[in-house]
């Protein structure tokens, strides 16, 4: 019996030292210093063309900081991050595509709370939008910034909508509806041959969080799932529902299938087989770059016909960066950090090359901005304070996720009764996040 | 002697499956440090976990259906490669090549050629007056649309069966037909016993990779879904359409990496190896071939 006791207790001390240990990571000297040198790795999800153009844009960091090499890995996911942050590895900047695991970096300490270092250099979060403020923060806790805004709207087909005798953008959902309606062609077996627009939830960029703010919905309040309680959301899904229905929920899904991949020269709006798509700011340089014969323009995403004031903002979202715990040169890695996500030159380089927003108010300002005019939209959204984020939850994209798959059992039919099918999926969120606690 | 085999037995095997273990009972998010949760993850799993229960019955369907049809196929071509006289060299190679084509390749092909507007099988339907089917894209069709792609690269099976099936002595043949078998008889009662260990390992090693099925799942799912770029997340398209190709370790996977609960899904990975042992366990009870004795 004490052998067994002995045994096991060695069984857990092994495993417990191979266990990642946690500290609270680098602190600030008491002040700036003048004179930085060293490495410092800087891990990011950019890869091939956009790594390239991120690093031009970043090059002036160099002239600031002559003696500081920065090293980039390029193309790195959140997993690869986390395991290199937990193995102690040479990271020192990690920037990840979005805040899916913000949750989990701040409260592990893996990203280092910022306010020491922003609080002595004096830096103003109000440079930031509402959006990007919240996105990049857990309960308070600033640790990380953001890194260029994604910003998303409507993509309209100018001629076919002209097609129809309309110049105008829809604004609410009953004109997105009649106009899509109207835009929706036939083949002669009855199936789609054009379409005004995708209801399908799940089609290319259409998720839950990019429709919250067309119906003022709310997305994980005070941490809590709301789904069930907050009307919104039911009134969304109706109103996609009853838009299915009058296409038929078979005809969208055998159309969808047909479709080319979002990423390709086949997305269908490039190729004009649908005439209206919700997508992100991205979109425009893509369709310069696979099908500049097609005529668009963007616009805000319509809202709720009683929801019209909203018009005009959207869902903003975009890269955060931290300063992670195993950092072995903090001041440098903090310097990078203020210049990669402050920098109004460095933002505005790196705007024009990779068609993203720039992230702060002086950058999206700039003359020196040249996105094209296509842009605007978006460069509108990311500055409107009513336009929506979602707050970093602890069970990383689990949120996400299961949003999205019961909004497309509902639109499957798949679901007798709506409200019953969302107080059960605030249940299993919670549940989901309790388990990560 | 044994210590190099012992040692690497130690460290590849017995530590990760104790640590596995240990995790399973905590809450871990490669972090922080586990925190000791007791039974929480077990008890979230059986009670509480909305998906597991289509992933792992998607994964009992792949090991139901579409090992023994692949296990069947496999051995169907090998029996008639074996009567092929002329260019038998040129057909093995034939049935052998799919299996050469990297997992990934394979599911991206036969997604555009199911792909159900496009894709040259509904165009050829059509052209027959048939409306096909939307194979990946429909929850009822996807993964039966999987087994056609597991009976294309069957050539790994099929080579076994083969070399095996060339090995069953003549003479018995020979001897049954003179008692009077005919050809389904002597199959039943000849070829199939003789080659019943070979069915055997390819039953065993069918269904555990069929537990542990993960590539082919999640590249139909991204390529069906229009959404297989660099920028798209597993966790956004997987198990579509409708969560009838999310599978247990797909479901394992995004757990741990996708939502970092390791101790989550470190419990996943007990209770698939529980599972695994046990179907090994049933399977090989029922195969005479595993007991030395030839009884079960």
């Amino acid at each position: 019996m004490l052998k067994a006791s002995i045994a096991a207790t060695a069984v857990m001390v092994v495993l417990a030292g191979c266990s990642t240990a946690s500290d609270s990571g680098p602190q600030p000297e008491k002040d700036a210093p003048k004179d930085l040198s060293g490495n410092i790795s800087v891990w990011w999800s950019q890869s091939d063309r956009e790594a390239d153009e991120a690093r031009t844009a970043l090059e002036g960091f160099k002239a600031l900081y002559p003696n500081v090499k920065v090293t980039y890995h390029d193309g790195q996911s959140d997993e690869q991050i986390a395991k290199a942050i937990a193995t102690n590895a040479d990271i020192d900047i990690a920037i990840s595509s979005g805040p899916d695991s913000l949750g989990t970096f701040c409260t592990s300490g893996a990203f280092v709370d910022l306010a020491p270092y922003m609080k002595r250099d004096k830096v103003d979060m109000s440079v930031f939008s509402g959006a990007a403020k919240e996105y990049t923060q857990l309960n308070g806790e600033q640790c990380s910034l953001p890194w260029l805004n994604n910003a998303y709207g409507l993509y309209y087909n100018t001629d076919l909508l002209a097609s129809a005798g309309v110049t105008e953008p829809p604004k609410t959902f009953s004109e997105l509806e009649d106009l899509a309606l109207k835009l929706t062609t036939y083949n002669a077996d009855g199936s789609i041959k054009t379409l005004g627009f995708n209801p399908l939830m799940g089609f290319y960029e259409s998720l839950p969080p990019q429709w919250m703010g067309t119906v003022n919905a709310s997305w994980m309040p005070k941490g809590e799932a709301s789904f069930s309680t907050d009307p919104a959301w039911a009134k969304l899904m109706t109103w996609q529902k009853d838009f299915i229905d009058k296409i038929g929920y078979d005809k969208l899904q055998a159309f969808t299938a047909g479709l080319g991949d979002e990423w390709s020269a086949d997305q269908a709006f490039e190729t004009g087989q649908i005439a209206m798509v919700l997508d992100g700011e991205w979109r425009v340089a893509f369709i310069q770059d696979q099908a500049p014969g097609i005529a668009f323009k963007t616009a805000p995403m319509p809202t709720a016909d009683d929801n019209a004031d909203a018009y005009g903002a959207g869902y903003v979202s975009g890269s955060t960066a931290g300063l992670t715990r195993a950092s072995r040169n903090p001041e440098a890695a903090w310097a990078f950090l203020k210049y990669a996500t402050m920098d109004t030159q460095a933002l505005v380089t790196a705007a024009n090359l990779l068609k993203n927003m720039p992230s702060t108010e002086a950058s999206r300002t700039s003359p020196d901005l040249t996105l094209p005019e296509a842009s605007d939209t978006f460069l509108h959204i990311v500055s409107n304070p009513y336009s929506v984020t979602v707050t970093p939850a602890l069970s990383g994209s689990a949120v996400g996720e299961s949003v999205l798959k019961f909004m497309q059992q509902f639109q499957a039919g798949d679901v007798s009764n709506l409200q019953e099918g969302l107080t059960k999926l605030d249940s299993d969120i919670m549940n989901a996040i309790e388990l990560s606690k | 002697m044994l210590t190099p085999a012992i040692l690497g037995l130690l460290v590849f095997f017995v530590y990760p499956l104790v640590a596995n273990l240990y995790y399973s009972f905590t809450s871990y998010d490669l972090l922080s440090p586990p925190r000791w949760i007791g039974l929480r993850n077990y008890t979230y799993l059986f009670t509480q976990d909305p998906r597991v229960a289509a992933a792992a019955l998607n994964t009992l369907w792949l090991v139901l259906i579409m090992v023994p049809i692949k296990i069947l196929a496999s051995l169907g071509v090998a029996g008639l490669l074996m009567k092929a006289r002329r260019v038998s060299g040129f057909w093995r190679t034939v049935f052998y090549l799919p299996a050469l084509v990297p997992p990934v390749a394979s599911v991206v092909a036969f997604v555009f050629l199911f792909n159900p507007g496009s894709g040259p099988v509904n165009a050829a339907l059509r052209s027959v007056g048939i409306a096909g089917p939307l194979w990946f894209n429909d929850p009822q069709w996807s993964k039966p649309t999987l087994v056609v792609l597991a009976i294309w690269v069957m050539g790994d099976v099929m080579i076994i069966f083969l070399a095996s099936l060339l090995n069953v002595p003549r003479e018995q043949h020979e001897a049954a037909a003179l008692d009077g078998a005919n050809a389904a008889q002597r199959i039943v009662y000849v070829t199939l016993p003789a080659i019943a260990p070979v069915i055997l390992f390819a039953a065993v090693t069918g269904a555990i990779a069929a537990l542990q099925y993960f590539t082919e799942a999640a590249v139909a799912s991204g390529v069906a879904s229009g959404k297989s770029g660099v920028y798209t997340k597993l966790s956004d398209v997987m198990g579509y359409p409708a969560d009838s190709l999310l599978t247990y370790t797909e479901w394992l996977y995004a757990r741990g990496f996708g939502s970092f609960q390791l101790g989550y899904a470190a419990a996943l990975a007990v209770v698939l190896f529980v599972v695994t042992a046990v179907f090994m366990g049933l399977l090989l009870r029922r195969f005479d071939a595993f007991n030395p004795d030839g009884r079960s």
